[in-house]
This record gives structure tokens, sequence and C-alpha cells, in this order.
């Protein structure tokens, strides 16, 4: 099969999470991206940032899963930071107005600059 | 010019092939621009999707059909499923982005992307089956 699974990196900054996504995310895939997204929230950091630089393809499954990951973190008074300078997701943000819900940066340190690095999250 | 018609049977694992066959379809061509061929990748696989969805939901094994036609004027692509139908003037629209409700819908955005994404999409359901046009002018 021609899937490209999506991979998982996590790291921990400070009190925040940080995970890098990459290759696709779809209907067969998203279901892995929510229960990364579950694993790491269940940790209770104050702020988790989804780095999307190397997703090559993400679908409204993938973009629905955001949406539960800003929920999960705005119920547990966290923030969600969505990493992503690609213009295709750019584009799929704005199309769906999501750019108005989440917090978008163009790169990772952009996202990190007001984050102490220190503390265990 | 050139026509490619794909089978696929109706499980999620198989949205990537849909992809990657529509890929090189229009690389061969060279038809559309890079961003206009992932603007039409993501609009068939949210179709795709659907139609996957219609046929699981609904305990049918029989296979969706995926047919791209590409002409001097434009590309089209055909999904066909033998779902239950659905009528596209009933989807409910999301609750504002200004509404923190808003966070309580994950899904719903497909046939949006779908519409947002293409030069024309056309959705002909009935009670059996769905077939969706999406059309790209070069």
């Amino acid at each position: 099969m021609l899937v490209i699974e999506p991979t998982f990196e996590v790291a921990r900054y400070g009190r925040w999470a940080v995970m890098r996504v990459s290759g696709e995310i779809d209907m067969a895939t998203a279901p892995k991206l929510r229960q990364q997204i579950q694993n790491v929230t269940s940790r209770n950091p104050d702020g988790l940032v989804l780095d999307l630089e190397g997703v090559e393809f993400i679908d409204s499954t993938g973009l629905g899963v955001m949406v539960g990951a800003a929920k999960r973190m705005r119920v547990a008074d966290g923030s969600l930071r969505i990493v992503s300078s690609q213009a295709h997701l750019s584009e799929l943000f704005s199309l769906t107005r999501l750019d108005e819900v989440f917090d978008l940066f163009e790169t990772l340190d952009d996202a990190l600059e007001d984050v102490p690095a220190g503390g265990a999250a | 010019m050139s026509d490619v018609e794909i089978e696929i049977p109706p499980t999620f694992d198989h949205l990537a092939m849909v992809r990657s066959v529509l890929s090189h379809a229009l690389a061969a061509e060279n038809v559309l621009k890079q961003e206009r061929v992932q603007d039409l990748r993501l609009a068939v696989s949210e179709a795709t999707t659907n139609a996957i969805e219609a046929h699981r939901d609904n305990g049918l094994d029989d296979a969706i059909r995926i047919r791209v036609a590409i002409d001097d004027h434009s590309v089209v692509v055909v999904i066909v499923d033998q779902g239950p139908g659905f009528d596209p003037a009933q989807l409910k629209p999301h609750p504002p982005v200004t509404d923190p409700e808003r966070l309580e819908y994950e899904r719903g955005l497909g046939v949006t992307l779908m519409r947002r994404l293409t030069d024309e999409c056309d959705i002909d359901s009935s009670s059996q089956g769905t077939t969706v046009t999406l059309r790209m002018f070069r």
C-alpha cells in the first residue's frame, strides 16, 4: 500500500509539550494522531505545540482532530499552538476559518518564544 | 485525452492509494499547477472518504468507483457509491468560529472543502447512491 504512515515525535519544553507530526493524516491515520494527542494531554502540560511542518497531507478529519485538541486544552486551561509555514495548510485553515480558532505560528521558535524553558511538565 | 478508472474496497486504508493514482495521472499529463493538484487531491480524498463511510455505515461491501477524465479543457473526477444518499442542502452549518461551541464540531468540513477547493462540485444523491463530480479547469 502507498500509505505514508504518520510519525509523531514528542518532546518536553518546560511545562509544555511539543509534538512533531509528519506523513499523511486522513480518515485512516487520524485516529493515531488523536490517540497521540490524548496521551500527551493526559499528562496535563500547560500547553501543546503541534508542529505540522512535516505533514504532507491533511484532510478534514485531521483538522477535526486538531479542533478536538484545542477543546481538550481549553477545558484544561491550557493552550494549543500550531506550527505550519506550508501555504497549502494556511489555505486550508483560512478556507475553514479555523485560522480564527487556532493560534498559528510560522516556526517552532515563534510558537515557543514566550514559553519558559524551565520547570518539569 | 485520457481516462483512469479505479475501484476500491470500502476501507479507509485505500484513501492514500486513490490520492496517489490521481497524482500520477495528473503528473503524467502535467495538466494543473501544483497547488491546484493539491486542492483536487484533497477534494477527491474528502469525497472518497464520504463514499467509503456511506458503505461501511450501511454494511455494504461493494466497491467505490473513481474515474479521472482529462481533456484539453478540464480535469473531472467522479466518485460513485451505492450508499443510502444524503441531502447536501440539509448539512448543518458549524457555529461561528467566535462561538466556543465551535470546538464541539470535529466533523462536517468535508463537503465545504470539496466545494471551496474545486472549480465545480456537483453532488447527485438519491437512495440508490451518490455521485460526486469534481471539476478543475486547466
